[in-house]
């Protein structure tokens, strides 16, 4: 589904990723850890299709299609969802109208019908079911207002009425109670499906006790150092990143 | 031919078609108007308080005072689409009141009748009220709108009385409009506790290019509280100039949503003078700009006794190569201790060459005071485009999503459904149109 080669991307001139490899297929839940300022959240933004980011080297296939060189919303339409480690607010843009209009866009362009706001409502009251979020919530605006762990709550709500293909969650556990941490994996686990994949990016443990994860990738300073199955999550909680930066042997899944 | 010249010799005629009116007070006070125009002239970019605003483009073209009412096709029907359903109408046709269009269903005791109508039937609240707020400020458009005073709103409410619905005012430019100058006058009074509505509708139906110079007087007894929205939405090449002055009394409320939607060079300039205590003013204000346009809003909040509070907000969205300019005043007289104001002014400019001017003008002369004041001139937050983009949004769409929601904050205000509707609706009209310009 998703094959990225050897990125490099930088910013202002500074290299953050430094030859990137990685392979997801459908199915699969795969977590990327690793230290603050790894560069974990540039690769999810890069791959959603943030522009502030220069690619200089390198390639990401998306189920064949050059991702690259999609725009944000093309990507959207294709499939692929970033929860976003902080998600913005937009005032005066309630959260139902937003959804609703992505949604449509999303529907659109894969040749469905729109929804209207009757089978819509009964659709997104359903879905916000699945994180336990009270109905106001529609009326709000976009995450104005909202406590830190009801952004992201509300990202994994976005997630479940437009229904992924590639879902990139960057740190939704960070901020999050046991409760509600509890909830946001539960939605995320009943989403699961055998044609899709999950991208869990989080520097501790902890979720992958939730979601548990195929396999685990260890990013440190812009690179995969090391790749493997879920216990390599518990080696890290036991031993820490400081290991791996010196031991940096590049085990890429799969090659 | 000189303008000065150009429209003494309208004047000339308009007076020879006046008769006995010629003899009545009102135009003691259209004469002294003309007088005064001939001298100060209209206001040139020399003058501090029009740097921005160069009004050439008028003062080099000779309008035609509109005497005569126009024959027009107008329906009712076309009037509503025009505006808003409302059941309260007095519809202005190129300036002259057109009764068969309009309907009031106002309270007994309630005046809301035409001013030409009023000068006769209510001469002393005229002769009292008419003219007075202004005097002193009058720029050269004041003067040539009051040396013309022929028709507008007269709006009377006694002691006490409050009116729920809403008393909407059309005027419309309609298709004989071109060349002439439309000058209503409203005279807005509310006695002590009186509350009432008043909307202004300013429109066009194919009016082309012509010239709506405006005044507006509003006196507010003790408590008494009006909501007063302007939605301007005229002739992309017509010149719209317009003077608000509001006089309030003791503990009164005015709020005020003034709109700018269309028009070529629009000035608008709203002043409060708050003459007693524990009075409120609320200025909020959003000018729309495409193309080639240049809206200027100048506002003056005076706090003239203690305990007041003021508090103003105006945007601007402007595209293309439009023009804003904000000029708040803000006057807090010695007077005036524990004066609450608040003003701000927020603009987001959706091109390279769109420009604001923005200047707050804080001036204060008490010292146990609260007064602030705020600009911010700015471009879409690109990290909230990116958000509705990576949810699938169109760029376009996500940004428009983004700008509506910026203006549609000022239309919140208004409290009369159908009217936040219909500018709701312009709104998205003109944001489609400044997509395409
Ligand atoms: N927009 C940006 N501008 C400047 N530096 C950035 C930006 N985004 C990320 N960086 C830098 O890139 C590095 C990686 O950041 P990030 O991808 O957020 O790491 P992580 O998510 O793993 O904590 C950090 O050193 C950070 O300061
Ligand atoms: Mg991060």
């Amino acid at each position: 589904m998703l094959e990225i080669k050897n990125l490099h991307a930088s910013i202002n001139g500074n290299e953050i990723l430094r030859g990137v490899n990685l392979k997801v297929s459908a199915g699969e839940v795969h977590a990327i850890m690793g230290p603050n300022g790894s560069g974990k959240s540039t690769l999810a933004s890069i791959l959603a299709g943030r522009e502030v980011y220069d690619v200089t080297d390198g390639q990401v296939l998306y189920n064949g299609q050059d991702l690259l060189e999609m725009d944000p919303e093309e990507r959207a339409r294709e499939g692929v969802f970033l929860a976003f480690q902080y998600p913005v607010e937009i005032p005066g843009v309630t959260n139902s109208y937003f959804l609703k209009t992505a949604l449509n866009s999303i529907r659109k362009h894969r040749g469905l019908e729109e929804l209207d706001a009757v089978d819509f409502l009964k659709m997104v009251r359903e879905r916000m079911k699945l994180v336990e979020m009270e109905e106001s919530f529609l009326n709000r605006p976009v995450n104005e207002g909202f406590s830190g762990g009801e952004k992201k709550r509300n990202e994994i709500f976005h997630m479940a009425v437009l229904e992924p293909k590639l879902a990139l969650l960057d740190e939704t556990d960070s901020g999050l109670d046991i409760d509600a941490l509890r909830i946001v994996a539960d939605g995320v686990n009943k989403l699961r499906r055998k044609e899709n994949a999950t991208v869990v990016v989080t520097h501790y443990q902890r979720l992958l006790n939730y979601i548990v994860p195929d396999f685990v990738h260890v990013l440190v300073d812009g690179r995969i150092v090391r790749s493997g199955g879920k216990e390599l999550a518990l080696h890290l909680e036991d031993k820490g990143y400081e290991l791996m930066r010196e031991g940096s042997e590049t085990t890429a899944r799969r090659g | 031919m000189d303008q000065r010249s150009h429209y003494q010799e309208q004047f000339n005629a308009f007076e020879r078609t006046l008769n006995g009116d010629a003899a009545s007070p009102v135009h003691a006070l259209r004469r002294t108007a003309m007088g005064h125009l001939q001298q100060v002239g209209f206001p040139t970019s020399a003058d501090e308080e029009w740097r921005f605003t160069n009004v050439q483009p008028i003062s080099n073209r000779s309008f035609t005072p509109s005497i005569q009412p126009p024959a027009s096709s107008l329906t009712s029907s076309e009037i509503e689409k025009l505006t808003v359903p409302a059941q309260d109408r007095f519809v202005f046709i190129n300036g002259h009141y057109a009764p068969w269009l309009s309907s009031v269903k106002v309270p007994n005791n309630v005046r809301a009748i035409s001013l030409a109508e009023a000068r006769s039937t209510d001469r002393q609240m005229i002769e009292r009220h008419l003219a007075h707020s202004v005097k002193g400020t009058e720029t050269g458009f004041t003067a040539l709108n009051t040396a013309f005073l022929f028709d507008g709103l007269y709006l009377h409410v006694p002691s006490g009385v409050e009116i729920a619905e809403p008393i909407v005012l059309v005027y419309v430019a309609d298709r004989s409009a071109a060349e002439t100058v439309i000058q209503p006058r409203n005279l807005i009074v509310l006695e002590e506790r009186a509350a009432a509505k008043v909307v202004e509708f300013y429109v066009s139906n194919d009016g082309g290019s012509y010239l709506t110079n405006a005044v507006t007087e509003v006196v507010l007894g003790k408590r008494a509280r009006l909501e007063h929205d302007k939605v301007q939405f005229e002739s992309l090449s017509a010149f719209h100039m317009a003077v608000t002055h509001v006089a309030q009394s003791k503990e009164s409320v005015y709020r005020s949503n003034n709109f700018a939607l269309g028009g070529k060079l629009v000035r608008n300039e709203l002043t409060s003078a708050m003459n007693d205590e524990r009075c409120e003013c609320t200025l909020n204000g959003l000018s729309l700009g495409t193309g080639e346009q240049l809206i200027d809003n100048h506002t003056t909040i005076d706090h003239a006794k203690p305990n007041c509070n003021s508090w103003e907000v105006y945007k601007a969205v402007l595209a293309g190569r439009a023009r804003g300019v904000f000029n708040g005043k803000i006057f807090v007289r010695k007077d005036a201790q524990k004066t609450d104001a608040k003003q701000t002014n927020k603009t987001l400019l959706l091109s390279d060459e769109a420009t604001i001017d923005t200047k707050p003008q804080l001036e204060i002369f008490a010292d146990d005071v609260k007064c602030t004041h705020g600009a911010t001139v700015g471009q879409l937050d690109e990290q909230q485009v990116f958000y509705l983009r990576s949810r699938g949004i169109g760029a376009d769409d996500a940004r428009d999503i983004l700008t509506f929601a910026f203006a549609d904050e000022v239309v919140g205000h208004v409290s009369i459904e159908a009217v936040r509707d219909r500018l709701e609706q312009i709104i998205h009209l003109r944001l489609d149109e400044g997509r395409v310009a």
